[in-house]
């Protein structure tokens, strides 16, 4: 299965729930917190790194707030992570 | 501070189109006019027409579209898009010209310039939201209001007997000759947002190619004068709005043909 990540963009996002609803693994939710505007902000809650980077959040965004990315095994490229 | 390696990169897969302006847009929580914008947008930098379209704005809950696209833009007044369109096209043939419209915009007041603009065959495109509803004004009754539905000068719910059936504007546009391209698609979950935006695609390939009037109706979501969830707004769609607005093609120019939609 492939893996992936999506990136929120926090101050955009309304709260609105429905990429909570559209996530097939189910690793989406609600922040505790608020943005600027007063709207609690979706946040990617994945400790097992169950996204696959299916993009289907991003599709039923209505505030194009959702960058997805999807990994790509490759054996020879080395990226450095900084911890 | 240590550094680890890792034999994995990754790809972007999505990220917000070039089109969308870079503004925070005043709709409500999970309105589908936002999705809407995101899938024109979309289509609009994938064909490579950025530069090259015209947005015709209208009077409802879009009228500030023209700040939200990034694309040279003109506001109508209330139900007159599709009569500026006109003007606007056959001053610039070579540019796309693309109306975007509520309900009450294209449905009620400007019923007669969406007609009459499909009737001469104008070379446009014309984005239509039905939300069955008016939104900006508080939720009022529009034309494509559902039989029964409960709206704010409709407390007892929409009286056919009173006020006529809902508007079935994809199928009318779709029996006219001039209209190269007429269908009807929905934004109630992600595989049927996935088909809306080929229709867009399509509709504007029609422009493209000289073929005559296009439009897509869009089933949309008015969260806020449903009183509803956005995601109970979308239930609602699917289960209320899909059954009196059968999705489907109205009109495909034979140029289109290999554009058909597939399945419901
Ligand atoms: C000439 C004129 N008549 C009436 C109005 C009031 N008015 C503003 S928006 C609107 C209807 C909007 O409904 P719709 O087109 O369905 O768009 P939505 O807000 O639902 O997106 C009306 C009647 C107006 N602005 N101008
Ligand atoms: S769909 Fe978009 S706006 Fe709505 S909660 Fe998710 S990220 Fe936020
Ligand atoms: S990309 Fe797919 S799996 Fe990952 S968060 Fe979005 S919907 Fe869920
Ligand atoms: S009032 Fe309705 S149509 Fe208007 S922005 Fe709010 S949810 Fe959308």
């Amino acid at each position: 299965m492939a893996t992936g990540r999506i990136v929120i963009d926090v101050e955009r996002c309304k709260g609105c729930e429905l990429c909570l609803e559209a996530c097939p693994q189910d690793v989406i939710s609600l922040a505790d917190t608020f943005n600027a505007k007063g709207y609690r902000p979706a946040l990617l809650a994945d400790p097992n790194h169950a996204c696959t980077g299916c993009a289907l959040c991003a599709v039923v965004c209505p505030d194009a707030c959702i960058t997805v990315f999807r990994d790509v095994p490759t054996p020879k490229a080395q990226v450095a992570l900084e911890v | 501070m240590a550094t680890l390696t890792a034999d994995i990169t990754e790809k972007l897969v999505y990220q917000r189109p070039d089109a969308l302006a870079d503004l925070y847009t005043h709709y409500c929580p999970g309105c589908t006019h936002g999705t809407a914008h995101r899938l024109v947008a979309e289509v609009l930098s994938e064909l490579g027409m950025q530069e090259d379209a015209v947005l015709v704005a209208s009077v409802g809950c879009s009228v500030f579209s023209y700040k939200y696209f990034d694309v040279d833009a003109a506001e109508a007044a209330h139900g007159r898009a599709c009569a500026m369109a006109t003007g606007v096209k056959r001053v610039n043939p070579d540019k796309i010209v693309f109306t975007y419209q509520g309900d009450g915009d294209l449905a009620s007041i400007g019923l007669a310039e969406t007609m009459h603009a499909a009737i001469r065959g104008e070379n446009i495109t014309v984005i239509f939201l039905n939300n069955a509803i008016y939104g900006m004004t508080g939720g009022q009754m529009a034309p494509t209001t559902l039989p029964g539905q409960h709206t704010t000068s409709s407390p007892f719910g929409r009286d056919i007997k009173l006020t006529g059936n809902p508007i079935h504007i994809a199928e009318i546009l779709g029996s006219i000759p001039g209209t190269a391209y007429s269908v009807r698609r929905s934004m109630h979950d992600a595989r049927h947002v996935i088909q809306a935006k080929k229709a867009i695609q399509t509709a504007f390939e029609a422009q493209q190619k000289g073929l005559g009037f296009s439009v897509v109706e869009l089933l949309s979501s008015c969260p806020t004068n449903w009183k509803m969830t956005p995601n109970e707004a979308l239930s609602w769609v699917r289960d209320n709005m899909v059954p009196t607005y059968p999705l489907g093609d109205y009109k495909v120019h034979e140029e289109l043909q290999s554009k058909r939609g597939r399945g419901r």
